[in-house]
């Protein structure tokens, strides 16, 4: 049980990654970027070509990984700006062609990295810590240094500039702004970490699979409605933009520990997307339908008093 | 400083909603007028100010600015010579970010924006004299969210932002139209003020007949797409509200000003 929890610890660092991509387009820029799915399996089947058809080094493969996930944000950004395509079926567009796109890349849908080193075994030869223990510990650093990495940019003059074009498009346009450009760094950068995650995730898990990133908005999504629930329970509310990150992080172990949990009690790993996608909607349906209760509940027909 | 030639602007061209909104106007600003702009619905003030800030593509003709041809450029790029007040309060800053974000983004108008930290501490004393100056007690709130502030708390920012960086044409857009009346009457004065201090050439869109007499230097009413009248300095100083409804009257052949001019 121990191991399985630290396994699920370890898994939602990983993805703590795609979660902090998913976070750019979902959160800063209002756009639910259903390229997700299409290059975290990218990021993955890149990897996994690069480490056992062309034997290059785990670490170039993850560099691989990054930069065809961003080539593939590209493309959803152009048809969303160049082609005024909206962003949700732009998404759809190239989430779609993708599947064929990974399929060409490893040559099956299937690929093992049984023999092959990857980053974990490497540290984890270097270390003399076991695989599981590296991971973990790996997977706190990468997923810090993305933090870090995030905080500084969106507090850069770009990353404010994105951050205001999701907030109000016409304005930040009318302070000299062109906001195509801003949605399609933003799409770039999401999606460039979600297809590092699909490396990341690849090599943890010794394969790459065709279907290894059906479902990962709605993981992200999920990930980001939890850590959000969490910074609210926390005491002073956090809502600085560092703790946002964290908590979306924070949101993407909690959701791998639930789903380990209820793993554990016999449930079939395959019910797992319709609970995700659960979570997901009750936590936007939620507020509103407090809202509408409290609305009910101070209504006065007024004249009593 | 700003010249429209012969610009044009029909909407929906080819259907049933075609709508000339600019019918071949020709406009010249001198260096530091500020032109009022007064015309009942539909009479293409608003799209007159949107051409120039590159909202839309021309249909025809050209605008230049101080010099240079923009006629073709884009809405970000006409943004480093323009500085804007819009008519929603909403629409001027950025809700979830701090009052000193929105105005180191305003304080980079035009500006090449780079990797370098977007809110610099050096910025903070500036962003905190001009905020003084707007009266509202801003200055103590620099960190505060843009959201958590008035109508006209935001409105007053929004000029201080459009002018924090001086722009070669101030373009406000009815900005005082949606604000009860009270601080409409203190954002004009701000307008009033700001405008004065920086010498700032100016167009002022407004439903409103008195702060159309009483502000600028110039006035100009539009008529279906057309500038039909065009006064300034001490022919404007002499106008009343009568004179201008009489003006209305005559070229909408007895049609009576829209109500909001009238009761305004």
């Amino acid at each position: 049980m121990l191991t399985a929890l630290s396994g699920a610890v370890s898994q939602g660092l990983l993805w703590g990654v795609a979660v902090l991509g998913v976070f750019i387009t979902y959160k800063l820029l209002d756009i639910p970027d259903l390229t997700a799915d299409g290059s975290l399996a990218l990021g993955g089947c890149v990897c996994a070509a690069v480490i056992v058809n062309m034997g290059m080094d785990p670490m170039f493969a993850l560099l691989c990984s990054f930069a065809a996930g961003a080539v593939a944000g590209g493309v959803t950004g152009l048809l969303h700006t160049r082609f005024e395509i909206p962003a949700i079926l732009a998404g759809i567009l190239t989430m779609t062609s993708l599947w064929s796109i990974n399929l060409r890349i490893m040559g099956k849908s299937n690929v093992p990295l049984l023999k092959c080193d990857t980053i974990f075994s490497r540290l984890s030869d270097l270390t003399g810590l076991s695989q599981s223990t590296v991971t973990l510990l790996a997977g706190v650093v990468i997923a810090g240094v993305t933090i870090a990495i995030m905080y500084w940019f969106f507090g850069t003059e770009i990353g404010s500039a994105l951050r205001a074009t999701g907030n109000n498009e016409q304005m930040i346009r009318a302070l000299g702004v062109n906001t195509k450009t801003t949605k399609l760094i933003a799409l770039m950068l999401s999606n460039g970490l979600i297809g590092l995650a699909g490396g990341l995730i690849c090599q943890s898990q010794k394969y790459a699979d065709i279907g290894m990133g059906t479902g990962a908005i709605v993981i992200g999504l999920a990930a980001i409605v939890i850590g959000e629930v969490l910074g609210q329970l926390m005491p002073g509310k956090l809502r600085s933009f560092s703790s946002r990150l964290i908590s979306a992080v924070a949101g993407s172990i909690v959701y791998f520990l639930i789903r380990a949990v209820v793993l554990q009690m016999g449930m079939d790993a395959n019910d797992m997307k319709v609970l995700s996608a659960i979570i997901v909607a009750l936590a936007l349906a939620i507020p509103v339908g407090m809202r509408r209760s409290r609305q009910r509940r101070e209504y006065t027909k007024g004249g009593e008093a | 400083m700003l010249t429209l030639s012969h610009v044009s602007k029909t909407f929906n061209r080819g259907t049933i909603n075609e709508h000339m909104a600019l019918d071949d106007v020709s406009l010249h600003l001198e260096p530091g007028d500020f032109t009022t702009v007064i015309g009942g619905n539909g009479a293409g003030k608003s799209t007159l100010l949107n051409m120039v800030a590159g909202v839309y593509p021309l249909d025809h003709g050209t605008i230049t600015l101080d010099g240079t041809d923009i006629s073709r450029l884009p809405e970000h790029a006409r943004a480093r010579y323009l500085g804007r007040v819009f008519q929603d309060p909403m629409l001027g800053t950025a809700a979830d970010m701090q009052i000193d974000e929105n105005l180191a983004l305003a304080n980079r108008r035009g500006r090449r924006r780079g990797l370098t930290w977007g809110l610099p501490k050096g910025e903070d004393e500036e962003y905190v004299s001009r905020l003084a100056e707007l009266g509202l007690g801003l200055e103590n709130r620099l960190g505060d969210k843009v959201g958590l502030l008035s109508g006209g708390q935001r409105q007053a920012l929004t000029l201080l932002m459009a002018t924090l960086t001086e722009p070669k044409l101030l373009l406000l857009d009815e900005h005082t139209a949606a604000l009860d009346p009270k601080t409409a009457a203190k954002v004009l004065e701000l307008t009033d003020k700001i405008v004065d201090e920086h010498h700032l050439t100016t167009i002022m869109v407004t439903h409103n007949m008195n702060d159309a007499i009483h502000l600028g230097n110039r006035l100009i009413m539009m008529h279906e797409g057309n500038v039909i009248y065009d006064v300034r300095d001490e022919e404007k100083a002499a106008l009343t509200v009568g004179d201008l409804l009489q003006k209305f009257e005559e070229v909408s052949g007895g049609e009576l000003a829209n109500d909001r001019m009238l009761l305004s």
